[in-house]
């Protein structure tokens, strides 16, 4: 450390950029800590199924777990294409 | 009634074995009898860091394999009576240690000692998950830098989902922190995250910051734990945090850049 630091303090600190990401990561990681095990298994067993049926991304389907005091919500999500049957 | 204290960390090289050497000396001091067990089964250095490296003739794997007693085991510090230390091995590999083994040692060792104070080895394999099963608190070790509060965090997670309190659904472990090689100056230049931004993503207990320290070195060379360094920033650092666990209160030093203008001018470390 020496005179010249003084000069440099007014960028915005690498600190804060760390705690910003940090808050994010953190956040995402607890919130996946407390998803029931079986949710990937779950993930990839529905896009099998839904795959029978309708030409389907592997990123179009995204399955959520949210708990709060009184209720835990499995919500599932699945973007169809704008063409879908699989057999016309 | 004794307590296990588990110093963890998750990331390596943040100061586990450091605060253990000198939280065990610390209560020692105290006048409490206390053991301080390696759990780095393959790379032990807590006798090196306590100074006892040469007198190592049994270690924890040796008492769990029935090889030798547990006071066979245990060395004396030679520098306070009321503490003793438990050597991981060296020559095994870390599958040696079992649940069964580890809970029989510390539960003879609650009979006679106040604190047990475990070194966990960086990770989270077995070393790792045997040295916080059985704990009653935990020292989480972290520095001000981001893979280690976010390995500190997991470790959290691990604490309150795998322990043997978890799965027992007793009350919870007592979760300390405690934030090492903290350079006040970096953080007042924006360059390290501050006791508060690690505290607002944690928000655990702050036991203690122990600042960047020449004499952490100075004390590993000579193997005395820092905390016999009473001079020392670090040393007085440790001996608050020994004396906050031990219910005292004091106010926390070592946080605010205490150097005057020409301290920064001229640059010092």
């Amino acid at each position: 450390m020496s005179l010249l630091d003084y000069f440099r303090t007014s960028k915005t600190s690498s600190a804060s950029v760390a705690k910003e990401r940090l808050q994010i990561l953190v956040a995402h990681e607890r919130s996946s800590r407390n998803q029931p095990s079986y949710l990937p298994q779950l993930q990839k067993e529905l896009l099998e199924v839904i795959r029978k049926y309708v030409n389907v991304e592997q990123d179009a389907i995204s399955v959520n777990f949210e708990q709060d005091e009184t209720q835990e919500t499995l919500e599932l999500n699945i973007v169809l294409p704008d063409y879908h049957p699989k057999n016309t | 009634m004794a307590r296990i204290i588990v110093v963890t960390s998750g990331k390596g090289g943040v100061g586990k074995t450091t605060t253990s050497a000198a939280i065990a000396m610390g209560l020692a001091k105290k006048g409490h009898k206390t053991a301080v067990i390696d759990f780095d089964v393959g790379l032990r250095n807590l006798d090196l860091i306590m100074g006892c490296e040469r007198r190592v003739v049994y270690d924890i794997v040796n008492v769990i394999n029935g090889e030798a007693s547990l006071n066979q085991a245990l060395i004396r510090d030679k520098h306070c009576e009321q503490l003793y230390i438990l050597p991981a091995s060296q020559t095994r590999d870390k599958d040696a240690l079992n649940q069964e083994g580890v809970g029989k040692i510390l539960e003879d060792l609650k009979k006679d000692f106040k604190y047990v104070v475990c070194d966990s080895p960086a990770g989270i394999e077995k070393g790792a998950h045997l040295a916080m099963y059985f704990a009653d608190d935990a020292f989480v070790v972290t520095n001000p830098e981001v893979s280690s509060v976010r390995d500190s965090d997991r470790m959290l997670g691990l604490l309150s989902s795998k322990s043997r309190r978890a799965e027992q659904n007793q009350e919870p472990i007592k979760e300390y922190l405690l934030l090492t090689r903290y350079s006040p100056e970096r953080v007042k230049l924006g360059d390290m995250l501050s006791v508060d931004d690690v505290q607002d993503i944690l928000s655990l207990h702050l036991l203690g910051v122990i600042p960047e320290s020449k004499s952490v070195l100075t004390a590993s060379n000579s193997g005395t734990p820092v905390i016999l360094d009473e001079k020392s920033d670090a040393g007085q650092a440790y001996a608050d945090v020994v004396a906050r666990y031990l219910g005292e209160d004091r106010p926390h030093r070592f946080i605010d850049d205490k150097k005057g203008f020409f301290g920064k001018l001229f640059g010092s470390k």
